[in-house]
């Protein structure tokens, strides 16, 4: 490590760039991981643009065209270790969506020239394309947690970044839980910390920015929503429904109660 | 019920208010009950009026509703989400930090300097709570220095139960709803005709504090009638568990079907074990920070339904929920004793009540006390 800095890429696929923005929002951090780091392709930031290979590369965004594909092998080919950074990249982010439609239909509405537009069916994390060495959730990525994977990869170190319940994080910060004391329905049984319980925080259910927790018990929650908080069926799957859409443990359940609500 | 005749003292709200801010003249940090978004919580109170006053509340599986009192009592309501181990046992805490110079590491352990804490309207399940956690943490061999530095001289102001919740089971659990020790002052709020406060000193502190302000001596009348509304909150628990054999049953059961059903409606979220007033597991968390050279440990509240908790190398040794709920539920009930000599259960309710799917622990006990149903009976 008295050699030369290690090489950092932030790469971006599709997506808001809000992750990105997330790096770039360390502010004083920023200043410190430049001393530490060779940024070296980061194009949210500079056009000076280095030549890999990268020791670490923070990957934004889903794979969403024939492109992508390729794109994604090359970076990991580049890439010694390669982070996943927020919803879309780690889950499909909420062009997901388009997985449970006709996608052919979409482009038809959208554009003038359907002929012209090249893309896939689905949108997939970059996991279900090539091997990922750590997955950071979030639709946004929380920028301290951001800078806690970065700053435990550069030393070799595992992550700490707790894959539990935002309840967890919830109780820690003395917040009111909103689904028992106010009846309001929250996705934070079943969504992974990392935010900080910011919508309990502020009275507001979860809305799984950060994706399913450690084995989510999603069929459970569904049931209590359901039956004792009166929730309407189509309003459950909207709530499993967003960010993370694609994520299989709010998916599959989505699913379900299409078939069984339908 | 601790409330000798020849002790008791008698105040109105004026008194408590004075009792409130005699403690904040002698250099305590005062915390108490507050109303905060929809739930009585703990925090900082300057006085009387910063109490809950006129609330009560509703509480049931996987349910709390403030409700408005008709009556201006102090403390007209059961325990609520919080509970003093925030401030014992903090949510997250510095272990130490370390500095890497270029010649010298330099380790700089957690700073312990603040105010004692005097815990005001403290319930007598929160005192046995207290005092279990003491037994984790101050046994002579295992001796937590973060703990004992917040637990030490801390005052505690009790107040017996005559509202007990929809939730509460203290009486099962031998633990209330009166205070007998381990306070420096308990107090029983009585309703009928003027509004006061029965008050017992239980060290010198407390016996300092009510003359102080001028606490007057109690008429028998008034300490009868303390006794029959504490004795009266035993008779309207909202639950009871039956504790006779339970925990050799337990130990019995641990293959019951009943685990497998409580695993498909468990959500593995671990509120039930943060607002738990006795769990007392924590994780260990280093991380460094960017460039390197600073460390830092910390220890934060973990929870037995969390994969990490049983981690070891290779995988957790619990990946199931039925796995970590009968952990939850038999350290409570069974192996609490083996390791502690008491329960793990103060009877408090809370983790009924702040579970998010109402799991019930005086249900789940009880069914799992009974042998299981004979297969093909069962599910
Ligand atoms: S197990 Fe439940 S009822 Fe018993 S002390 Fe803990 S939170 Fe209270
Ligand atoms: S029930 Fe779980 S969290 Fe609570 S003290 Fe026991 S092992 Fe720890
Ligand atoms: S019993 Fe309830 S509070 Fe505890 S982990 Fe299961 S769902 Fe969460």
């Amino acid at each position: 490590m008295a050699t030369a800095k290690p090489a950092l890429a932030v790469w971006k696929f599709a997506s808001c760039d809000g992750c990105q923005l997330s790096v770039l929002s360390l502010t004083d951090e920023l200043l410190a991981l430049a001393d530490v780091v060779d940024v070296a392709y980061f194009l949210e930031a500079s056009s000076a643009v280095h030549e890999g290979p990268y020791d670490l590369s923070l990957v934004e965004g889903s794979v969403t065209t024939p492109d992508d594909v390729e794109r994604i092998h090359e970076v990991r080919r580049a890439s010694r270790t390669l982070v996943t950074i927020g919803a879309c990249a780690t889950a499909g982010g909420i062009q997901a969506l388009r997985n449970f439609a006709d996608i052919d239909g979409f482009i038809d509405a959208v554009y003038a020239h359907p002929a012209y537009v090249s893309t896939l069916a689905t949108s997939t994390p970059i996991s279900e394309h090539v091997e990922v060495d750590f997955e950071l959730r979030g639709c946004p990525v929380d920028r301290h947690q951001l800078l806690e994977v970065v700053s435990a990869l550069l030393r070799g170190r595992r992550p700490s970044i707790s894959p539990a319940s935002v309840c967890m994080e919830c109780k820690r910060s003395g917040a009111v839980c909103v689904m028992v004391a106010h009846g309001t329905p929250c996705l934070g049984p079943i969504t992974h910390a990392g935010c900080g319980a910011l919508c309990p925080a502020h009275l507001r259910g979860c809305y799984g920015c950060f994706g399913p927790a450690e084995t989510a018990a999603t069929g459970a929650l569904a049931a209590w929503w359901q039956e004792i908080l009166g929730v309407e069926h189509t309003d459950l799957l909207r709530a499993l429904r967003t960010y993370n859409a694609g994520a299989s443990e709010f998916a599959s359940k989505g699913e379900q109660h299409v078939a069984s609500g339908a | 019920m601790g409330t000798p005749a020849d002790e008791a003292r008698v105040m109105g709200v004026d008194g408590l208010d004075a009792l409130i801010r005699a403690l904040g003249e002698r250099g305590y940090e005062v915390l108490g009950p507050r109303v905060r978004d929809g739930a009585i919580v703990y925090d900082g109170i300057d006085g009387a009026a910063d109490l809950p006053v006129g609330w009560g509340d509703e509480q049931a599986p996987g349910h709390y509703r403030l409700s408005p009192r008709d009556d201006d009592a102090c403390f007209g309501y059961a325990v609520g989400p919080h509970s003093w181990k925030r401030y014992l046992l903090p949510p997250r805490s510095k272990v130490f930090e370390a500095e890497r110079g270029a010649k010298v590491f330099a380790l700089r352990s957690a700073e312990m300097p603040r105010k004692r804490f005097a815990f005001v309207g403290v319930r007598p399940c929160e005192l046995a709570a207290i005092n279990i956690q003491d037994h984790v943490f101050l046994r002579d061999t295992a001796r937590d220095v973060l703990y004992a530095s917040r637990r030490e001289d801390i005052a505690l102001v009790a107040v017996q139960c005559t509202e007990p919740s929809g939730t509460c089971f203290c009486a099962s659990m031998g633990t209330g709803p009166a205070a007998t020790d381990g306070f420096d002052v308990a107090l029983t709020e009585l309703l009928d005709g003027h509004h006061r406060f029965v008050a017992s000193a239980g060290s010198e502190l407390g016996r300092e504090l009510l003359a102080a302000v001028g606490a007057a001596e109690a008429e028998q009348a008034d300490v009868d009638r303390a006794t029959t509304v504490v004795d009266e909150a035993a008779q309207r628990m909202g639950r009871s568990l039956d504790t006779e054999g339970l925990a050799e049953a337990l130990y019995a059961n641990l293959e019951h079907p009943r685990w497998s059903e409580i695993a498909e409606r468990c959500l593995g979220c671990g509120n039930c074990t943060l607002v738990c007033p006795t769990c007392f597991c924590t994780a260990v968390i280093d991380t460094n920070d960017v460039t390197g050279t600073g460390a830092l440990r910390e220890r934060v509240w973990d929870s037995c339904f969390t994969i990490g908790f049983s981690y070891i190398h290779g995988g957790s040794i619990r990946p199931s929920l039925r796995a970590r709920y009968r952990q939850w539920l038999t350290h409570k009930l069974a192996t609490w004793r083996d390791q502690f000599g008491t329960d793990g259960c103060v009877g408090c309710g809370r983790c009924i009540t702040w579970c998010p799917v109402g799991i019930d622990i005086t249900v789940e006990a009880a069914a799992l006390h009974e042998p299981a149903p004979a297969a093909g009976a069962g599910r």
